[in-house]
């Protein structure tokens, strides 16, 4: 069973078949491809170099690979994996809902944009980073004429590059890190050259055709009254500036969609890199919990390259616990390779680090569960006045991340807030325990019988 | 280091923060032990009904008790844990089971609770998002619902500022008798000493009672609950299936935010060694369909969260309150049966004032432990 038909769950699922498997392979999109290499509808005809731009051979080569694979897997799209139990795992799609029992289960999850909230991020016209990219690269819609972007991570510069070159060049790109981090951190990036290449290529790019990029600002708010007008931010010197747009596109890196590990009552352990709990896994994907693996951008973030590997690994490590020969070079090459990509992941978090200390300077009415609309007041509320020593509690007290998104998207600068408020390290206010369903289920679902 | 006090209460659910709360207003000391956070366990995850209607009937003179302390619970607490005076109404679907929602509305009378017998179009014009099957309803106006989540810790946040000591965090690991004093250890190597000891330690209850000679048959399990996504605010009672059949059990209400909040049918697995229970999703499925039968709009909305906890039920489905028949000074109030959160701030009182009088003026002797000692 594999969960997930991005890079990770395609490499896995072409693993095992491979080895004379048919694996289950359940995603929620309507075509496989995961949000990176994620295709167009089916009618819309623009050539897989506007789409991927360098990575369009790569993109091109997983489609290809998987749409070959599908006669020979069970394969179930615009399937949401909604629970996990006792050695069952809940698919809905629709209004129907199965559990099918597996004798081991690839976690391909992958990841979402990572927010930081400042005032105004809820206004109509702001998009997350990766939200931003899907409009353009499924849909062709750009989410305005003059967009901001803000934030941090090299997602920054390759969206704004897509946007100037899609007709919609960025007023601004504004990014959060210093540049001499970036620099600090050429050793581990240089592990990948034509990566570092390309991200250097495309804030030449940017500078060539005079898009404004800044770095070191300190984001104040995101203006405008029922629509977004601009954005407010310090500059590196710390003067206060006003850049003008009709949309933002706001990010600082990606998070690992964890809930599914959680729900199969996988270890977690907290990652002090990347600032979150992940799921424990060794080398290889397994999970603290056995027949459960994790791989790609799920289990912890290292990009498509990374999460194709470890989607073959993972699926090499199922094989050989089911007792089938699998070629030692082939899971000593995959493990090096992936060994090489986690220096350059290393680099990449120090160069755009996620911006924690953001939380602690938030004003007080600035809303940080949207779902709920729970301010960041309130969760300061629940730290010191309720004693609320962690996010759970903070959550039952105070409603934080309770909402429909169960604090995917508001979790982590939740977890900030209320860490900075009781002055502890972030790793001892815990996470959010996961809670099925993963994502909203209909209360007019039917079970059907496997 | 000891701490002493008149009382030491074991376990701060509902039950516990309560009494700490009005053994300090009777100006009793009084130490209050958690092993996790107040609240977190049955008390914090149930449905929140304050629901009287339905209970077995030597019950109602403490749920009326309750009833009454509920609704000052603002004055009292300076919060009220989101307490709404909205309504309760029980539900039948089988027109064999009406005339027992009567004879109950019958027996309960001379409790002093009053429900209104509603059936077929009276009904459905009062309550017009029940189901066209709905054959009758049992309504009681003064009952209502509450969120679990609030209501301990602010029995025990009210409890602090009048000066009870809440240890929280602070795991039990043995209570002896010495002379006449209880001394409590904790794990933490803290000690404790009182002549009065509380055990409301809801489905730990019972193996605390068995070290003191009172074995208590029980098993402990978890509620299955979930969430919908808001909605407008239109449901006003909280709703509650009346059926024999277990899987039609189902209870609903709308929190004033619009989120549907529903659980019953079936019960989950509860794992008290490691403080985890779960919700099987195959109750959750079984609940949707009962929900679609009984407010069929509600089809058209999505569960955003299911969740549980550990709630300790014994053989007769009642709890044990009262004294030890054993031991003196020794008082228990465990085992809740899923139907305690409504009683909470009742039991609290009560059991503040047989301690502190050494009677109370609300009956509760059917819920005394003797009644599960092997004969002599």
């Amino acid at each position: 069973m594999i969960v997930g038909a991005g890079p990770a769950g395609a490499r896995a699922a072409e693993r095992l078949v491979e080895a004379g498997l048919r694996p289950v392979v359940v995603d929620e999109a309507r075509q496989s491809g995961g949000q990176i290499y994620r295709r167009q509808p089916r009618q819309f005809r623009r050539p897989p170099a506007r789409l991927y731009g360098f990575e369009a051979k790569k993109a091109t080569a997983l489609h290809r690979m998987f749409d070959a694979l599908v006669p020979r897997i069970d394969y179930r799209p615009e399937t949401l994996a909604w629970n996990i139990y006792e050695g069952a795992i809940h698919l809905q799609r629709g209004t129907q809902s199965e559990a099918l029992r597996f004798d081991a289960l690839i976690i391909g999850s992958g990841a979402t944009d990572r927010i930081m909230p400042l005032p105004g991020w809820t206004l109509p016209g702001v998009y997350s980073l990766g939200g931003a990219q899907i409009a353009l690269k499924a849909q062709a819609c750009a989410i305005g004429a003059r967009p901001v972007f803000l934030g941090t991570g090299p997602l920054l510069y390759l969206v704004a590059y897509q946007y100037a070159g899609a007709g919609a060049p960025p007023a601004a790109v504004l990014d959060i890190s210093p540049f001499s981090r970036r620099l600090a951190a050429l050793p581990s990036l240089s592990a990948r050259p034509s990566m570092l290449a390309k991200g250097l290529y495309y804030s030449a790019w940017l500078a060539a055709h005079r898009i404004p990029m800044l770095s070191s600002i300190t984001p104040l708010s995101i203006e405008g009254e029922g629509r977004v007008k601009g954005v407010r931010f310090r500059d590196a010197r710390g003067n206060e500036r006003k850049i003008a747009g009709d949309a933002v596109g706001l990010g600082y890196g990606l998070r690992s969609e964890t809930q599914l590990a959680d729900l199969a009552r996988a270890d977690f352990a907290f990652d002090s890199l990347s600032r979150q709990f992940l799921p424990v896994t060794d080398e290889d994907g397994r999970s603290s919990v056995p027949g459960i693996y994790l791989a790609g951008d799920g289990a912890r973030i290292a990009g498509a390259d990374a999460a194709e590997l470890a989607g073959r690994l993972a699926a090499c490590a199922v094989l050989a616990d089911l007792g089938r020969s699998v070629p030692a070079a082939e899971t000593a090459t995959l493990r090096r390779r992936l060994a090489r990509l986690a220096r350059f992941r290393a680099g990449l978090e120090r160069a755009f680090p996620w911006p924690a200390h953001l939380a602690a300077s938030l004003p007080d009415e600035t809303l940080v569960c949207r779902c709920e609309a729970i301010t960041a007041g309130e969760i300061r509320r629940a730290a010191s006045a309720l004693g609320a020593p962690e996010v759970n509690r903070a959550k039952a007290l105070v409603r934080a991340g309770m909402g429909r998104c169960q604090g995917r998207y508001c979790g982590l600068a939740g977890a900030e807030v209320l860490a900075a408020a009781r002055g502890v390290p972030l790793g001892e206010v815990g996470r959010l325990r996961g809670q099925a369903p993963v994502k909203p289920l209909p209360v007019a679902i039917e079970s059907v019988a496997s | 280091m000891t701490a002493e006090a008149d009382v030491i209460i074991v376990g701060g659910g509902l039950m516990g923060a309560a009494t700490a709360f009005f053994l300090r207003c009777r100006g009793r000391s009084v130490i209050l032990l958690e092993r996790g956070l107040v609240g977190q366990q049955a008390s914090g995850v149930n449905f929140g009904n304050v629901r009287r209607q339905g209970r077995f009937l030597p019950q109602l003179p403490l749920a009326n008790r309750s009833r009454e302390i509920w609704g000052r619970l603002k004055e009292l607490l300076g919060e009220d844990a989101e307490f709404l005076v909205s309504g309760h109404i029980r539900v039948s679907f089988r027109p064999e089971e009406v005339g027992r929602l009567e004879q109950y509305a019958e027996a309960a009378r001379p409790y002093g609770l009053d429900l209104e017998l509603i059936s077929g179009n009276a009904l459905r014009a009062r309550f017009p998002y029940l189901s066209v099957n709905a054959l009758a309803g049992s309504f009681s106006p003064n009952d209502g619902h509450a969120n679990p989540r609030l209501a301990a810790p602010a029995f025990a946040r009210a409890a602090v500022r009048l000066g009870a000591l809440v240890f929280e965090n602070t795991e039990v690991a043995s209570i002896t008798k010495a002379g006449t004093d209880f001394v409590v250890e904790a794990s933490s190597g803290e000690q404790f000493r009182a002549p009065i000891l509380q055990i409301s330690a809801g489905a730990w209850g019972a193996a605390l009672a068995r070290q003191f000679g009172e074995a208590v048959p029980h098993e402990p399990r978890g509620p299955q609950m979930a969430v919908t996504e808001p909605l407008p605010y239109a449901i006003a009672p909280v709703i509650g299936v009346f059926s024999g059949v277990l899987e039609e059990g189902i209870y609903l209400r709308q929190v004033t935010r619009g989120n549907i909040v529903f659980g019953g049918g079936r019960r989950g697995p509860a794992l008290p060694d490691t403080i985890r229970a779960y919700v099987d999703p195959a109750n959750t499925l079984r609940q949707l369909k009962e929900l679609r039968r009984i407010v069929p709009a509600l089809a058209a909305l999505r569960v955003i969260r299911t969740w549980s906890g550990i709630e300790g039920y014994i053989e007769d489905d009642i709890p044990v309150i009262g004294p030890s028949a054993k031991i003196a000074g020794l008082y228990y109030a465990f085992g809740f049966c899923g139907h305690g959160f409504q009683l909470g701030p009742g039991v609290g009182d009560v059991m503040a004032e047989l301690i502190d009088k050494g009677a109370t003026t609300t009956p509760i002797a059917p819920f005394h432990i003797s009644r599960f000692a092997a004969p002599q």
